[in-house]
């Protein structure tokens, strides 16, 4: 396996050629909050824009076969992308429309007799529609529990995971940890029950390589602009028989059968989750995002930033007073590391770092509970992409211990 | 550079030495406030006496900028009348939100100019309004009992 030719591929994202606070090189750290987007998928954009700007599946004319051609070629790259077929592919506006729509579409299908279980390290946006789900229907909400390693504990699965268990929604790779969670025996056993496995794949899809059929789950969210594509287009996948039983979400144009004035009857999946002109130059330009990403190969991806993940793990434990929260190990785990450092509050931190061009994110990272579980109010992540080097990790090393100097040893 | 004036050293004696932090067991009025961006939280006590904030202290976890925010204002509003503190409040309320234009008067806001830095970085003005928003609740529950 061929190692990454960062500095080629740099030059690929136009806003590394700019410079941050006073001519500082951006050192840019943040990808899991969203990532940078190289210039192809600002052509796609713009290009769609340009040229074959139409509301997509309506209008007679030329323009509209152009645009309804370039969002649909971008549903078979995304199918591709992730093993599945091209009816199942969802276009929705973030993973959190995505996850929404799904804990909406299973109001009806919940009854207060059923679990919903999710994990205690979930992003708020995988947790809050599942609780407000239960809320809803009287079902019950459990969760698996996180360690102190931020693994999870998955020694209770059992009671966990039971005959009234009909959702198991949980995030394949933590937001804040990097833990990546153990499907398998997860997915074996909602599936032993009944239940339906939903996986929060923000932070895997653009890391690693992924297959729904391998994975053997019933849906999977995840979100465009962290996977080098634009804003406002996020994915939702799902098994054909669950997406044609599952009643819509949203209602308007484009995503019906039949309309009278007292009733309607629903396209066939994915239409009848797609109310609305869509975001058709985001859906293209996410078409070439995942386009650009398979160009470099996932696995290759993947490989790179497990190597520059371990690298900084190493680097930032040499640092006294610096206690990383989370896997200190890269088996399973990519590399989204969290820290906190000595007295020195996150936002502190993230300020002195920001002073050096280096973007982190500090905070819950909207994950309350998993931060309060851990014992720390807030943290500062350091998040990994391909576009990043050991460089990149030398300038938040030499950053952290800059503000140690700054702010008085901790 | 920027950031020192962000991180002026009254701010760091602040945040090393907070005034007023501990919560006193006797209170009108107890509120709890959060910064929901970034999970810092206060819990401050105040107590009312003919007009006059004669007891406030605090508690709480967050950055440097909201410690010693909520520090200086306690310094700052403690055995003033209501409507003198209003004024002072209203006073670092309008220096945050000046995008760096404004030094403050220091006659009226005395250590809290030393803040004025936080108003050119929009992401920490909620850090330095934690403790005064707070305060400001609970001036009104404790006037309405």
């Amino acid at each position: 396996m061929s190692e990454l030719d960062v500095a080629k591929l740099r030059k690929d994202f136009p806003i590394f050629t700019r410079t941050i606070r006073d001519g500082k090189k951006l050192v840019y750290l943040d990808s899991g909050a969203t990532s940078q987007k190289p210039q192809s998928v600002i052509d796609a954009e713009v290009n769609f824009y340009s040229k074959n700007n139409a509301a997509a599946h309506r209008g007679a004319h030329q323009l509209a076969e152009e645009a309804t051609e370039a969002m649909e070629s971008s549903r078979q790259i995304v199918a591709d992308f992730l093993g599945g077929e091209v009816d199942e592919i969802v276009f929705t506006k973030s993973a959190t429309e995505s996850l929404n729509l799904l804990a909406y579409s299973y109001t009806s299908l919940i009854t207060k007799n059923d679990s919903i279980v999710v994990t205690e390290m979930e992003h708020h946006a995988n947790l809050i529609p599942w609780q407000q789900l239960a809320e809803r229907t009287g079902a019950t909400l459990k969760w698996f529990e996180v360690d102190q390693e931020g693994r999870l504990d998955l020694s209770a699965i059992d009671n966990l995971i039971t005959e009234d268990t009909k959702i198991v929604a949980i995030t394949h790779q933590s937001n804040v940890l990097g833990t990546i969670n153990p499907l398998e025996a997860i997915v074996a056993r909602a599936h032993e029950v009944g239940a339906v496995v939903i996986l929060d794949a923000c932070q895997s899809v653009p890391h690693m390589p992924i297959n729904v059929a391998e994975l053997n789950i019933d849906f999977l969210a995840f979100s465009g602009h962290k996977a080098v594509g634009p804003t406002g287009v996020g994915v939702l996948w799902g098994r054909s028989e669950l997406l044609e039983m599952l009643p819509p979400f949203l209602f308007g144009g484009s995503m019906i059968e039949t309309v009278t004035m007292t009733s309607a009857t629903w396209a066939p999946a994915p239409r009848k989750f797609e109310a609305g002109v869509p975001n058709m130059a985001q859906i293209v330009g996410l078409g070439a995002a995942l386009n650009y990403l398979s160009q470099i190969g996932m696995e290759k991806i993947y490989l790179h930033e497990v190597k520059l993940g371990a690298y900084l793990i190493e680097r930032l434990s040499s640092i006294d007073g610096l206690r990383i929260v989370g896997p200190r190990l890269m088996e399973s785990r990519g590399g989204t590391v969290s820290f906190t450092f000595g007295d020195i509050h996150p936002h502190d931190l993230g300020q002195y770092l920001d002073a050096q061009g280096i973007a982190v994110r500090t905070g819950h990272h909207c994950a309350w509970p998993l931060t309060r579980k851990l014992g720390v109010p807030a943290t500062t992540r350091a998040s990994l992409y391909f576009y990043n080097d050991e460089s990149d990790v030398d300038a938040l090393i030499e950053g952290i211990i800059g503000a140690k100097k700054y702010f008085g040893a901790p | 550079m920027e950031l020192d004036a962000l991180y002026q050293e009254v701010i760091l004696d602040h945040y090393k030495h907070p005034q007023h932090k501990g919560l006193l067991s006797t209170y009108d009025a107890q509120v709890h406030h959060v910064n929901p961006s970034c999970g810092d939280e206060i819990t401050l006590n105040l107590t009312l006496d003919n007009g006059s904030i004669s007891a406030l202290s605090w508690d709480g976890v967050g950055c440097s900028i909201s410690q010693a925010s909520v520090s200086i204002m306690s310094d700052l509003v403690i055995g003033k009348n209501v409507a003198d503190a209003r004024v002072i409040l209203d006073s670092f309320v309008e220096l945050m939100q000046s995008k760096g234009l404004k030094t403050g008067n220091a006659e009226i806001l005395e250590d809290a100019v030393s803040l004025a830095g936080v108003s050119k970085f929009p992401a920490r003005i909620k850090c330095a309004l934690l403790g005064w928003m707070a305060y400001k609740d609970a001036v009104l529950s404790a006037s309405n009992k």
